[in-house]
């Protein structure tokens, strides 16, 4: 190495590239080695335990895939800070792929941002994308309903009081769904057991989950189930009461394997890297995705236990039905806890049926009302 | 909460009240921002104990939150109902009123919006908007002006009062929204039936901000000149003073109390209607985004003066624009940022104590010993 005397213009360059080198090797990797980065936001802390842990987790096995960076915002609210974070990973990240991946964050916020950022694609789950929606957005879920059937049919064994119960946030279709088939997949077992619901009216409120978990228990139910944001509350309040618990939206078994029977949990880490590989090899992602059990959108968490082997056969039989496709919880005769008749005899509704995610009704035998 | 410093001894007639007035002008601004040091600084340390590293964090602030165009546009948009919400804690804190509850008024401010926009499809713009405007705007100013007249009247505390008035608030817009005034169509997200595009609130031309900013700006301009200009807010300065002695002067201090909360509860309701008309575009849930509750770390940073309002909104809505990338590049947790904002709000507080203290701004004093 000679040593030349230093220039003026010299030693600027130098100190320019110094400062070059400083800053950029973060960014030229992620450029070299990574063509596409993915975006995640969620509306919650992502070890939730329960729809943003799943989320998450969905996330951490794309991380894991060659050619891709992952970047992640947790309790994101469902106001102009989410418009503002997809911006912020599509301007500071150039990200070009964004999961968006609560419900609220659909209508409105989506919905405008999409169409500003015409090279992003906008995947949202939950969402209704229909016609003359922007085409850069896709919308995906699965029929977790289907898991929470599998769920009653454990808990249909389990209780001894034949009286179930339900933790609900709010009373909307994909929530009612729910309620419905986990009494009936319990009155699969047994068609005297009832369901009791109560709604806490908010997505994440621990103390109120806390009490109506309490309420359920002292109202007799031995094995109580939730749809909240977070199950965690849940699932260790009633296991303090000696009630055994089905799981939703991730595993729990760790907060009460004595008293887990099973959960019904979202499999993203299948659906998100095939989405994520698509968009690598260059193809593109159907603006309306569904999918279920057999379609690797939902998985059940090993059965804990507690579970009998009666039950256990019905739950690998009925698993396998559904595995078959073609599946209908709701199905006639049915009627709902007012009297009026959902299916006639003959009637039924398949998983795939799209009038279920506007469903606005308790079926007979759910104790509970929807407003 | 200081609210003036009616009681200062007077200056000596030899160094003039001039340099009296720049020595406390200069306190006013040098104590908060002394205090804003202090706290990025024990911050910082927080920082260290993590592992992090304090300059990138800051550096981080910086380019998401002021860095670029669309930075400032980030922050901007946040800022906008942080400017309203924070006037809710400010003009009632004039008469020393400590009102948290903003929240409420926001969200029923919204769903008044929401409500009225419904109602009103089809009519000109120009009708609709100021309607729902003055809607969401009276409902606010009913809600926590109920919270001054049962302070005044029956001797309610107002600072539990407007909070528990506040959980009341979101349940009540719950209950709206996912029964009365449910618009049928919105399956798993309850909501009011959508605006007509009609009566959308529009971006600032240029900008990629909505016109709730201006709004609020505006606001606390005008809420500075009825404080500082107007015999109304002089009344209200005496009655935060001493409001037994404002009594005894004539004062209507029932109904100064009752107007300036239900002024601020207007303000929080314009920023309802601004979440409403420029943001979601239906009454819902998402309202409750927790600005009224921003807006009482602003108004207390602003020492409630609703000129301080805008930068130190401004900088609370950068600190929350640059939350993400600091989350994505540094991988600390969101809750970063709101340990930021813990530090400096303590900070403050205590620096309150402070005034007065240093003989520096006393020019009163610096002839003793």
């Amino acid at each position: 190495m000679s040593i030349s005397p230093l220039s003026r213009r010299g030693f600027l360059n130098g100190t320019a590239a110094v400062a070059a080198a400083a800053t950029l090797p973060r960014f030229a990797m992620a450029a070299s080695h990574a063509p596409l980065t993915v975006g995640f936001i969620y509306v919650g802390p992502k070890d939730d335990f329960g729809y943003n842990q799943a989320h998450a987790e969905g996330a951490a096995a794309v991380k894991l895939m060659a050619g891709v960076t992952v970047v992640e915002e947790e309790n994101v609210a469902e106001t102009i800070d989410v418009q503002k974070s997809m911006e912020s990973m599509i301007n500071f990240d150039d990200a070009k792929l964004l999961f968006p991946t609560s419900f609220g964050y659909f209508n409105p916020h989506v919905l405008e941002t999409a169409p500003k950022h015409p090279d992003v694609r906008f995947q949202h789950a939950a969402g209704l994308w229909t016609d003359g929606m922007p085409a850069n957005i896709g919308s995906y879920f699965g029929y977790i309903g289907m898991g929470q059937y599998l769920n009653g049919i454990t808990a249909g064994h389990a209780t001894k009081t034949k009286k179930i119960g339900f933790v609900a946030a709010k009373p909307i279709p994909q929530v009612l769904l729910n309620i419905n088939s986990f009494l009936l997949g319990a009155r699969q077992v047994d068609p005297e057991i009832t369901c009791q619901v109560i709604f806490t009216g908010e997505w994440s409120l621990a103390v109120k989950e806390a009490e109506a978990t309490n309420a359920l228990a002292d109202a007799g139910c031995d094995v109580i189930t939730c749809h909240v944001d977070g199950p965690k509350v849940v699932m260790e309040t009633a296991a303090g009461r000696d009630c055994f618990v089905c799981g939703y939206h991730a595993n729990q078994s760790p907060l009460a394997p004595e008293k887990y029977l099973t959960g019904a949990e979202w499999n993203w880490a299948g659906v998100y890297t095939g989405m994520v590989q698509s968009v690598l090899d260059g193809g593109t992602i159907d603006n309306f995705v569904r999918g279920g059990l057999a379609d690797g959108f939902i998985k059940m968490s090993p059965l804990g236990p507690a579970v009998s082997e009666a039950a256990r056969v019905q739950f690998e039989a009925t698993k396998a039905d559904i595995m078959k496709g073609g599946f209908a919880a709701i199905k006639g005769p049915l009627s709902d806890n007012k009297g009026n008749v959902i299916a006639a005899a003959g009637q039924s509704f398949v998983e795939d049926d799209i009038a279920l995610e506007s469903m606005d009704y308790l079926v007979e035998g759910v104790i509970g009302s929807t407003s | 909460m200081r609210v003036s410093q009616t009681s200062a001894p007077a200056a000596r007639p030899t160094l003039g009240l001039g340099l009296a007035v720049v020595a406390r002008r200069t306190e006013a601004v040098v104590l908060p921002l002394g205090a804003l040091l202090v706290g990025f600084a024990v911050f910082s340390v927080f920082l260290l104990l993590q592992g992090k590293s304090p300059a990138e964090f800051f550096s981080l602030v910086y380019r998401g939150g002021f860095g670029s165009a669309f930075s400032w546009q980030n922050t901007l948009s946040r800022a906008a109902p942080l400017l309203l919400a924070a006037l809710c804690v400010a003009l009632p804190a004039r008469l020393g009123l400590v009102v948290i509850g903003g929240e409420g008024a926001i969200v029923l401010g919204g769903v008044g919006a929401g409500f009225a926009g419904a109602l009103l499809g089809g009519a000109p713009a120009m009708v609709a908007l100021p309607l729902m405007l003055i809607c969401a705007m009276l409902i606010g100013a009913v809600w926590i002006g109920a919270v001054g007249a049962l302070r005044h009247f029956r001797g309610v505390n107002e600072t539990i009062a407007s909070l528990l008035m506040a959980y009341i608030a979101i349940a009540l817009m719950n209950h709206l929204v996912e029964g009365p005034l449910r618009d049928p169509e919105s399956l798993n997200k309850p909501s009011t039936a959508p605006l007509e595009e009609a009566l959308r609130v529009g971006n600032i031309p240029g900008w990629d901000v909505h016109w709730g900013l201006a709004f609020g700006v505006l606001c606390c301009v005008l809420a500075w000149v009825l404080i500082d200009k107007t015999t109304w807010g002089f009344a209200a300065r005496i009655a935060g003073g001493n409001m037994r002695a404002a009594q005894v002067q004539g004062l209507p201090v029932g109904w100064l109390v009752v107007g300036f909360t239900a002024l601020g509860g207007a303000f929080a309701g314009m920023a309802g209607f601004f979440e409403v008309a420029a943001v979601h575009g239906s009454a819902n849930a998402s309202l409750a985004g927790g600005y009224g509750y921003t807006g009482i770390l602003i108004a207390f940073l602003a020492r409630h003066n609703p000129l301080a309002i805008i930068p130190v909104a401004i900088l609370l809505a950068g600190f929350e624009a640059s939350s993400g990338l600091v989350q994505r590049r540094m991988d600390l947790p969101d809750a970063t940022v709101l340990v930021l904002q813990g530090f400096v709000f303590m900070s403050i507080l205590i620096s309150e104590t402070l005034y007065g203290r240093f003989k520096a701004f006393a020019p009163e004093r610096w002839g003793s010993t």
